[in-house]
């Protein structure tokens, strides 16, 4: 870290202005006290939770605006098969590299850490680059990239197939996502009756703005694409609130410092180029049409799913399923359940010990829940300013 | 963690004489000796690295007992005892190194190691160096981490973060030009102004080491029967400290410190105790930090100036964030 980044970092701090968070949210107030009726609004980014938690916003919205959080969260929405893939591979001999909190999330039987301590090669990676120096110094090994995130990890892993050097002991097990499908998925759900969108701003840096123009004009939906800083959070929610009320059933940016219309046209060429768009299941959620993205046929000898024959059905063969059927991780990522409903949460799920997915992330809505007690009541704790 | 230390020690039998012996948990005992009380504390050291920006294992040994007597009001240390387990092949003249650390933190503090014992292990069977100091006190009057009540205030000695930001750095490679150093060092000194300016309205004390401010304020909190408001403006933090830990993911809050003490403190000597604090060096960067209130018992309430959220307790190793 050189002091530029850190000049940086001391600058994002002025999108932590009090004073301007305090008129926010006041004007966020008169307009929700305008309205006829409670509000429902969704986010779909496990990072804006973690940013409304972490700030406290959720103590001074109003109570009739309901900030529900939807499938944002990339390591909640893989699903149970893909992480038994990656486990399977790892039983097999396969080095997994994969992102940190991917292998604790737990399969059908049994976690990537679990497969690791019973002595598999598992290695958590922080960029898809590192599996290239990975594979160059185990040369004589199977070296499996379990690539998971929405858009803004996909397209790293794009540039990395997309490189001529790629070593021949290298593949891609691709459980990578695209976001605009689900939001539809969500929209279509007629019981969640959301009123408004908050998108996600990172992916719209890849994918542009403009990819929610047809979304929001079908379902009569505004879109605002907002950042992560607490101002961010809040300006974009009072520019939603007030595109609800007026029924203009648009997208705005209030991200304009990172995202533009078209976004990254570069790193969507690239993107497209590697994956094609195929049905999945999300976990917890649905089957999603176009939701998963594949590799395409020319990059099938990168394809880890091609290269090996993995047995899912012998290794289903009489396992005891864990307790994770029991998980209410779907109702939960439509904003139909809060964590609080689930009969595992804060009993046999914890941080320590996840059953479902969204206890294991660090932008998973049970595990913020159990970090930042859910929503406590904190109304009745008067100011405490120091020194009064 | 502190499940697993309370089910081992659950074990012991209580000691009859103790004023504070083991089932309260706080930083030591008190045994009474005539009309005083006698501390008694010991901590075992191990850090990877052994050597890091600010101090060593040495220096962090020395600190950490002297430290944990005066949090219980001893802030004159009677003798340390130190004993090492080194592995075999440790180079000597880290050892060495150690060695003049350990004298030269003594001085500061004011203490004498009285006595002390050396093992040997195999190559492998431990990891470098462990350290053990054990050290007693005396005080007139036991400062218990349990004191507080509605209306105290709660007062930070100075910046939160430094030590375990600095390991971590170090640990994990991470390439920071930052300065990034530890704090570790012995405050008894400061303590000992801050308890003779509050003149015995200094009711409840803490080191937040492991497991950060979080971690002390809510133990503080829980034995007490409080809540505690904090007001994460004024929270001192340094520049580099709060930038790497945005970086990274990571709350200062949940972050270990070695030369920081947490006080409540009776509303009325509040402004007088920080005033002798920040005439210490070690203390200049003190601040009031937040008010103990009768209502949300156990439970500290962070107030982020934007809206108010539980401070969460950390669980497990702090890692980088990866998404």
């Amino acid at each position: 870290m050189n002091p530029a980044t850190i000049d940086a970092a001391v600058a994002q701090l002025k999108f932590r202005d009090p004073a301007t968070a305090k008129a926010l949210v006041g004007r966020l107030h008169e307009i929700v006290a305008s309205l006829p009726r409670k509000i429902s609004v969704m986010h779909v980014c496990g990072s804006h939770e973690q940013a409304i938690a972490k700030f406290g916003l959720r103590s001074v919205l109003p109570r009739d605006l309901n900030v529900i959080m939807g499938p944002g969260c990339p390591v909640c929405i893989t699903d149970m098969p893909e992480v038994d893939e990656a486990v399977v591979l790892a039983q097999q001999g396969a080095r997994i590299c994969t992102y940190g909190d991917m292998i604790r999330v737990p399969g059908t039987t049994r976690s990537l850490a679990q497969a690791q301590a019973e002595g598999a090669n598992v290695e958590v990676v922080y960029s898809v680059s590192q599996c290239l120096d990975i594979a160059r110094a185990h040369p004589d090994e199977e070296v499996v990239f379990f690539a998971t995130g929405f858009e803004t990890t996909a397209v790293a892993t794009a540039a990395v197939a997309l490189d001529a050097n790629v070593p021949r002991n290298l593949t891609i097990l691709s459980a990578h996502k695209y976001v605009p499908p689900a939001m539809e998925i969500v929209a279509r759900t007629p019981e969640t009756r959301i009123e408004g969108f908050l998108a996600a701003g990172h992916a719209a840096i890849i994918t542009g703005w403009g990819i929610f123009e047809a979304f929001a004009a079908e379902h009569r939906v505004p879109v605002v694409v907002a950042g992560f800083e607490p101002l961010d959070i809040l300006a974009g929610l009072v520019k939603l609130v007030e595109l609800a009320r007026d029924g203009r059933f648009e997208v705005a940016n209030m991200y304009p410092r990172c995202v533009t219309r078209e976004g990254n046209l570069r790193a969507q060429e690239q993107m497209w180029q590697v994956f094609e768009l195929r049905g999945g299941h999300w976990r917890g959620i649905a089957f999603v049409p176009d939701g998963n993205l594949v590799l395409r046929e020319a990059f099938a000898h990168l394809d880890a799913r091609r290269r090996f024959t993995i047995d899912l059905a012998s290794f289903y063969d009489g396992v005891p399923r864990s307790l994770t059927g029991q998980c209410i991780c779907g109702p939960i990522m439509t904003g139909l359940a809060a964590p609080t409903d689930c009969r595992l949460f804060g009993r046999e799920c914890l941080p320590e010990s996840p059953v479902g997915a969204c206890m294991v992330s660090s932008e998973g809505t049970c595990k913020i829940w159990h970090q930042y007690g859910g929503y406590p009541e904190l109304g009745d704790v008067r100011e405490h300013r120091v020194g009064d | 963690m502190r499940t697993l230390i309370s089910d081992f020690i659950a074990g012991f039998p209580p000691a009859p004489t103790a004023l504070i012996g083991l089932a309260a948990m706080d930083d030591g005992a008190a045994l009474p000796v005539g009309d005083q009380f006698l501390i008694v504390t010991t901590d075992s050291h191990v850090v990877q690295p052994i050597f890091f920006p600010g101090g060593d294992i040495g220096r962090l040994s020395i600190s950490g007992t002297v430290n944990d007597l005066a949090m219980m009001g001893a802030t004159e240390p009677l003798g340390l005892t130190c004993a090492l387990v080194i592995e075999e092949g440790f180079p000597r003249e880290q050892l060495e190194r150690i060695q003049r650390s350990i004298q030269e933190t003594c001085r500061e503090a004011g203490a004498t190691v009285v006595t002390g014992d050396t093992k040997v292990m195999g190559r492998g069977e431990v990891d470098g160096v462990i350290l053990n100091t054990t050290g007693v006190g005396l005080t007139r009057r036991v400062i218990p981490d349990s004191g507080l009540r509605p209306g105290d205030r709660i007062i930070l000695t100075g910046t939160i973060g430094d030590h375990g930001l600095a390991i971590m750095a170090r640990r994990h490679n991470l390439s920071m030009d930052a300065d990034l150093r530890s704090d570790v060092a012995p405050i008894n000194r400061l303590v000992a102004e801050a308890i003779a300016a509050a003149n015995g309205s200094l009711v409840a004390m803490k080191d937040p080491t492991r497991g950060g401010l979080s971690s002390a304020l809510h133990e503080m909190a829980d034995k007490s029967g409080v809540g505690i408001v904090l007001d994460e403006a004024s929270v001192p933090v340094n520049a580099s400290v709060r930038a790497a830990a945005e970086l990274l993911g990571l709350d200062p809050m949940h972050i270990a410190n070695e030369g920081k003490a947490v006080m409540g403190v009776r509303p009325e000597a509040a402004a007088l105790m920080l005033a002798a604090l920040r005439a210490h060096p070690l203390g200049a960067r003190a601040a009031i930090v937040g008010t103990c209130i009768a209502e949300h018992r156990g439970q500290v309430i962070l107030d982020t100036g934007l809206g108010k959220r539980l401070l969460a307790e950390p669980e497990g190793e702090l890692l980088p964030r990866i998404c």
